[in-house]
């Protein structure tokens, strides 16, 4: 299991992090008519718009405080309550989270008092559900700010199936409740799937298949496969996401036969979803490679009780197929990963099917999984981190997000592209790697990419003697 | 801290004809409303194409995470500034007040590291904050390491992101113009003169195209602000004979300061189209004031306007009469026009929230009095004027692509993220070579008609049903 080794250097050189305000406002993105309201200077905003539309190619709803001198020093209540009254009345959304920032936990904001404050003044806005999440960038990655926001959005807007009437405990998410009473497994097939941020929307889609095909209804939470897939649609523009999970979803949860989990980083939203619903829950770290996806097919057994269709055997057994294929480019290849932890961990546990030596692991900060992790040791460090170990290291292939292709032509290795963000390819975010059918198109590329530079050829020896035709003979080597 | 009174005092530009209105500057942006960047988002937008600095963005992750590596710009040999560097503060630095000390040890492992001519670092939010003294590390820093560590107090909520450009170019008149003179010139027979190009950020590197054109007049370039430039040519930045303002005003108080300073004229001007490109040329030679280079001037000019516009022939043809809606957000606006009304094309409206009245004259100059200057840059209120107009085409910033696209409108990218180069005469064959691109596109048709079924096909209806399907 991994030790885990801490950062040790006053600077960070080409940083592998994204802060946890960008992971709280991709959970945001997941469901329908939401907007991310990050509380912060507007640069907090315009950097991660940015950072979006280079990896989605898509526009992106978010919103700013806009904090400027004198609320930065003197207070900012009021920008946080005139931000959310500004998007409500403008934009009528669904759901508004308020992501704090290392500016205003600095200066001390208190955004939950903020939301109840918004609440009393603006009762006429009470249909609008409004999440309020710890996210400073100070702390954490994209993973935790992801993680962190999913938490608070279920901990508002899920309603508590053990009081009967509903007095939801965080009053300031959603004024008005829905009164439903909800009871596991009435809906026999619904089945609730938390998904880390390492899912993209083309694995959400390859998901939502295998979940069909054992019978069962799976609700993304959140699922930016239906909002952020690449996808246009009728409407010329829209101000808050189109697609993804609705917030009337949120109200079924509790009627579910049980909640899947993928990642790691989830733990904690999935306890607040069961003892919130009383649901079920299957927690998976990945589904990258055979042992992941067996264990998934496992899960969708007992719930469904139905045994693993024709179609899935059939894609395991083509993945067995590639995982003979291609171990003679990938056994003993030695890999350099940079990932945040739920990916990190994915990727060990496919690479290690593989016969590839994981030498070099670099994440962005410590979570829990990591000591779990079956490589000697990870790094909690940047990309430069990544390289000089890398170069120590022999590494003959990298996988990481866009910011590492640089270091991979430095290295002169080539590179598979996974993580977050993905902006010097297209479709990147779109792509399946999940499923046995995605993890053996992953062995597909890992191999293409080494098939034909991984292995040191022995390098030509011409005979003094031979009797080559004579435009062939070279002069003799002076050694 | 910048104090209130800095940052009046930077808002406060004489050379800016905003000042003139009742509010000075740059207007308050609204909580939940607002769009664009921070001070700290200009101030290293304008800096971080000199290419051999280290830059230090001193905060915690999301100032440096989420914007290192992005920008279009391009440098000739030295690549540091493609390399994010940051503090990256943790919670314990900031609770136990010890990111002063991180940020000096910073400040070494990278001129360890790298061995950077300079140092630039950056200051955002949270140690303005918590009252990191920036001033104080730097001094400290220049003197325990030995290389010139520039400090530039830009936290993002100072202000937006031209207040961000002007705290830059304010850092560079303060701590590096100045402090070197030029290289002695090469032997040559004609007369060479020192001149700097303020706000040419060398795009897709296409300042390149234009460079040429000035060695071949002897205008030797000592500074590009900040396009592909190195720390040694902004030192001498006050040695030149004349400084053109590039497109924007966003530095205009570097321009300012050097005239104030060492009495170096300025001119603004543009190499987007054959008119402007030829203007600025003009522009030098008249404000150095010396016949024979004037003479030489007019000579490139007459050579390259013919080569370039027999050569743009066969796309004015495909590009003549199509109709533009262009929103630059306003201060490019005056030099595109002349751009593709170079190429026969209509401009039917342009942006001009960030334009200056002068700008705006100079519109009405190009386009008539009755031209569209349109304040809202809202999505929705783009696509209306699109519709509303008949535009052929939006061209605008990388921020609008997506409407444009969304809403199945052809778009071209004229932001500083750009690929593509269009500036100088050779530009121009990139910019028209783009526009057919996107204009022409079969694509748009492919994504505008209905899926052939939900249109009921007209054999199987009677007349009934079409009049009804009409009505």
């Amino acid at each position: 299991m991994a030790d885990v080794i801490k950062r040790n250097k006053a600077l960070s050189v080409n940083p592998l992090k994204a802060s946890q305000p960008i992971g709280g406002s991709l959970a945001t993105l997941g469901f329908n008519r939401a907007m991310p309201l990050l509380h912060g200077s507007q640069g907090c905003t315009a950097f991660a718009k940015v950072f979006f539309v280079r990896h989605f190619r898509e526009p992106i709803p978010l919103q700013s405080t806009a904090m400027d001198q004198a609320s930065s020093v003197l207070g900012a209540d009021e920008n946080v309550v005139e931000g959310i009254r500004a998007i409500a009345e403008k934009s009528k959304p669904d759901l508004i989270t308020i992501l704090t920032t290392g500016l205003a936990e600095t200066q001390g904001a208190d955004v939950h008092r903020n939301v109840r404050e918004f609440r009393a003044a603006y009762p006429e806005f009470a249909d609008i559900a409004v999440v309020a999440v710890n996210t400073p960038d100070f702390t954490g990655s994209v993973e935790t700010g992801y993680a962190a926001t999913l938490t608070e959005i279920i901990r508002a807007l899920v309603p508590d199936a053990k009081t009967a009437t509903n007095d939801c405990q965080s009053s300031e998410g959603l004024a008005v409740v829905p009164d439903t009473v909800t009871q596991v497994g009435r809906r026999k097939r619904q089945v609730n799937v938390l998904v880390s941020y390492m899912l993209t929307s083309g694995d959400l889609e390859a998901l939502q298949l295998i979940f069909e095909q054992f019978g069962l209804r799976p609700v993304f939470i959140p699922n930016l496969a239906d909002s952020l897939d690449g996808c246009l649609t009728d409407e010329d523009f829209s101000p808050v996401t189109i697609g993804g999970t609705p917030l009337s979803e949120l109200a079924t949860l509790g009627d579910a036969i049980a909640t899947v989990v993928i990642g790691a980083s989830l733990h904690a939203a999935a306890q607040v979803l069961e003892e919130k619903t009383g649901v079920p829950t299957y927690q998976l770290n990945h589904l990258y490679g055979l042992k992941a996806n067996d264990a998934l097919m496992s899960a969708l057994m007992t719930i469904s009780g139905n045994s693993v269709p024709e179609r899935l055997e059939r894609q395991r057994a083509q993945l067995q197929d590639a995982l003979l294929d291609t171990h003679f480019m990938l056994g003993q290849l030695r890999v350099a990963l940079a990932a945040d932890g739920d990916l990190l961990g994915a990727f060990v546990d496919l690479l290690q099917e593989t016969g590839v030596e994981v030498v070099t692991a670099v994440t962005s900060c410590n979570v829990p999984l990591l000591s779990s992790i079956p490589v000697a040791s990870i790094k909690i460090g940047d990309l430069e981190d990544m390289e000089k170990m890398s170069l120590d290291n022999k590494v003959q292939l990298i996988i990481g997000n866009s910011h590492a292709v640089i270091s991979a032509e430095r290295l002169n290795v080539p590179i598979l592209r996974a993580g977050f963000p993905l902006y010097d390819v297209i479709g990147g975010y779109a792509k399946t790697w999940i499923g046995y059918a995605g993890s053996r198109q992953t062995l597909f590329d890992l191999a293409n990419l080494v098939i034909n530079h991984a292995h040191e050829e022995i390098p030509i020896y011409h005979s003094r003697y031979a009797q080559k035709p004579a435009n062939e003979t070279v002069a003799p080597s002076c050694h | 801290m910048k104090s209130n009174k800095d940052i009046a005092e930077l808002l406060d530009e004489p050379a800016c004809e905003h000042n003139k209105k009742e509010k000075s500057g740059c207007s308050k942006p609204k909580p939940g409303a607002s769009a664009g960047g921070c001070a700290f988002d200009g101030a290293q937008i304008a800096l971080l194409p000199i290419a051999d600095v280290a830059h230090i963005v001193h905060g915690p992750i999301a100032c440096a995470g989420s914007s290192w590596d992005n920008r279009g710009t391009r440098s000739s040999g030295a690549d540091l500034y493609r390399y994010g560097m940051t503090t990256d503060l943790t919670e314990q630095d900031i609770i136990m007040g010890r990111s002063e000390k991180r940020l000096f040890h910073a400040i070494k492992q990278a001129v360890d590291d790298y061995a950077p001519p300079a140092v630039f670092v950056y200051n955002t939010c949270v140690p303005a904050l918590v009252g990191d003294d920036l001033n104080a590390v730097c001094k400290s820093a220049t003197e325990k390491w030995g290389v010139p560590v520039v400090p530039i107090d830009s936290a993002g909520f100072y202000g937006t992101k031209n207040l961000g450009n002007r705290i830059a170019g304010d850092a560079m008149v303060k701590h590096v113009i100045g402090t070197r003179d030029p290289d002695p010139l090469p032997e040559s027979d004609i007369n060479i003169h020192d001149v700097n190009l303020i706000g040419e950020y060398n795009i897709a590197g296409e300042f390149w195209h234009v460079l040429p054109l000035l060695d071949e007049l002897g205008l030797r370039v000592l500074c590009t602000l900040s396009g592909d430039a190195r720390f040694r040519e902004v030192q001498t930045m006050h040695k030149a004979e004349v400084n053109m303002m590039v497109c924007s005003k966003a530095m205009v108080n570097v321009a300012r300061l050097l005239q104030k300073n060492y009495g170096t004229p300025w001119f603004e001007g543009s190499f987007y189209g054959i008119t402007d490109t030829s203007a600025a040329l003009r522009g030098f030679a008249n404000a150095i004031g010396d016949d024979d280079l004037i003479a030489r001037a007019e000579a490139v000019i007459a050579r390259e306007e013919a080569r370039i516009r027999a050569a743009l022939k066969p796309w004015q043809a495909r590009l003549k009469g199509k109709r533009v809606l262009l929103f630059t957000g306003g201060v490019k606006s005056w030099s595109v026009i002349s751009a593709l009304q170079d190429l026969g094309m209509v401009v039917v409206a342009t942006g001009t929230k960030k334009s200056t009245e002068e700008d705006k004259a100079r519109i009405r100059e190009l386009m008539g009095e009755d031209t569209v200057m349109i304040e809202d840059g809202s999505p929705k209120a783009l696509l209306k004027i699109v519709a509303d107009y008949k535009a052929d085409i939006l061209i605008a910033g990388g921020r609008n692509m997506y409407t444009a696209l969304k809403a199945k409108i052809p778009f071209l990218d004229i932001n500083q993220e750009r690929e593509f180069g269009y500036e100088g005469y050779q530009g121009m064959l990139e910019l028209v070579r783009q526009l057919a691109l996107t204009i022409e596109s079969p694509v748009w048709q492919l994504v505008r008609d209905p899926a052939p079924w939900k249109v009921t096909p007209p054999s199987v209806l009677n007349a009934d049903t079409v009049e009804v399907s009409h009505g």
